[in-house]
């Protein structure tokens, strides 16, 4: 319903609301099936970090759309057409919670079964992630970092005189101030418990990044704008950024070099769980590291463009 | 219909994707087709973690007394997969802004009719020059 209301309005800042309110409803979806790490993601990252970009391109833009001129028609067909397929297709589908489907037959045993005790930590989501599937993680990480530097190329940190940090566009807001005071540490307290807790309970690298850069966003939101940059240079954050991926990689290579595979972590330590341990720990953070610095820089990076207008 | 139950997870997934692919390809706003990608988005990770759901079983974390987990393998590739959503959006949001500052404009009629406006225009400049050779 959220999704139709969201197709129907046609002032923007309602539809990114609504997109909000949207991401947080399929966090509470994920954590109905199951999928606590996931749900702890979406909330994250749909929830706060896309809105507060949405917002901040659309202060760039307009906030109202124009009104439609051209028929829907052809796309309503389009639609319906594709949708009616997938929906035949869908009766083929395994069931919900079958567990002869076979997302449950191939390597989901294994990895369920022997994954605590080789990779040597309970939350067996962290252990895929980055043990199992450590390549699939380095290049999404990459990925990150690609779009960190696409950003960079397109808009730019703009450092420009008018950035008075301390004078935010909201105003004074004594309550906010104080409220956001008394919230800032306890939220970098809970990004580094995600952080380093990954391994036992839910959470790990992406989250905690998201999470400690929501932080400053927040920081910057409210105490006006450039104030966070005072604390966060951005030209440390361009290093951060290729420091995270670095760690990631250079684990790999520390493996390659002690006669192991890429980014086998049993290299890392003479007990080959106590080397996988060590090895996701370490993942983990250059994760953490790059998803921070990268998504810090493209908050800088639209709300510096703002202001410089 | 007593399968409904097991397949309405699936149905609603083919019901916001059809939702997102509507937006992207009816809509004329930039910032608008980004959010319907979002929505389609968001189908596609309903998909999975919905296909990696076991019944009776419990959040991939190993407890005592717990057998029956769900498939962590779903939950891994869409944790990333939102993450590095986040980034690319990110990236098309800076594309919209760009246009905005070179066309004034995200809608896509407007920005088609500015290209074209441009296009004849330098046909223009071009066949002038060609009758400003031949005098």
């Amino acid at each position: 319903m959220i999704a139709v209301a969201a197709i129907l309005l046609s002032d923007l800042f309602a539809v990114v609301m609504l997109f909000g309110v949207y991401s947080l409803l399929t966090a509470v979806l994920f954590m109905n099936l199951d999928a606590v790490d996931v749900a702890f993601t979406e909330a994250a990252v749909g929830a706060g970090v896309t809105t507060v970009l949405m917002l901040s391109s659309l202060h760039l833009t307009k906030r109202w759309e124009a009104l439609p001129r051209r028929k829907p028609l052809i796309s309503l067909l389009v639609v319906g057409i594709t949708g009616a397929a997938l929906v035949y297709a869908v009766q083929d589908a395994p069931l919900l919670g079958d567990p002869s489907a076979p997302v449950h037959q191939h390597v989901t045993p294994r990895y369920v079964e022997q994954g605590a005790t080789e990779v040597g930590m309970p939350n067996l989501v962290t252990a895929v992630l980055a043990s199992y599937r450590g390549y699939d993680t380095f290049g999404e990480t990459v990925v990150i970092f690609t779009a960190g530097l696409a950003v960079m190329l397109l808009l730019g940190i703009q450092d420009c005189s008018r950035m008075r940090p301390g004078v935010s566009a909201i105003g004074d807001q004594v309550v906010l101030r104080s409220v956001v005071k008394v919230l800032l540490p306890l939220i970098l307290l809970f990004g580094l418990y995600v952080q380093f807790h990954g391994d036992f309970g839910a959470g790990g690298g992406f989250q905690a990044g998201v999470i400690f850069a929501t932080a400053f966003v927040l920081y910057d939101l409210v105490f006006g704008d450039g104030s966070a940059r005072a604390v966060v240079p951005p030209g440390w954050l361009h290093r951060l950024a290729a420091l995270g991926v670095l760690i990631y990689g250079g684990v790999g290579v520390y493996s390659l070099l002690a006669g192991r595979a890429f980014l086998d972590y049993s290299a890392l330590a003479a007990d080959p769980v106590h080397g996988q341990h060590l090895g996701v720990l370490l993942v983990e953070l250059g994760v953490g590291i790059a998803v921070f610095s990268v998504v810090l820089l493209i908050f800088y990076a639209f709300a510096g463009r703002g202001h410089c207008r | 219909m007593s399968f409904l139950p097991g397949i309405f997870n699936y149905l609603i997934v083919v019901f916001l994707m059809m939702a997102g692919f509507y937006v992207v390809i009816a809509q004329g706003n930039l910032v608008k087709k980004l959010v319907g990608l979002g929505l389609f988005q968001a189908s596609v990770f309903i998909l999975y973690i919905t296909m990696g759901n076991l019944s009776g079983g419990q959040a991939p974390i190993v407890a005592e007394g717990v057998t029956a987990y769900s498939s962590p393998l779903p939950h891994v590739l869409i944790l990333t997969a939102i993450v590095v959503g986040v980034a690319t959006t990110a990236v098309g949001l800076a594309l919209v802004v760009r246009i905005h500052e070179a066309y004034g404009s995200v809608e896509e009629d407007d920005i088609h009719a500015k290209d074209l406006k441009d296009d004849e225009a330098l046909l223009d400049a071009g066949a002038a020059r060609k009758e400003g050779n031949g005098e």
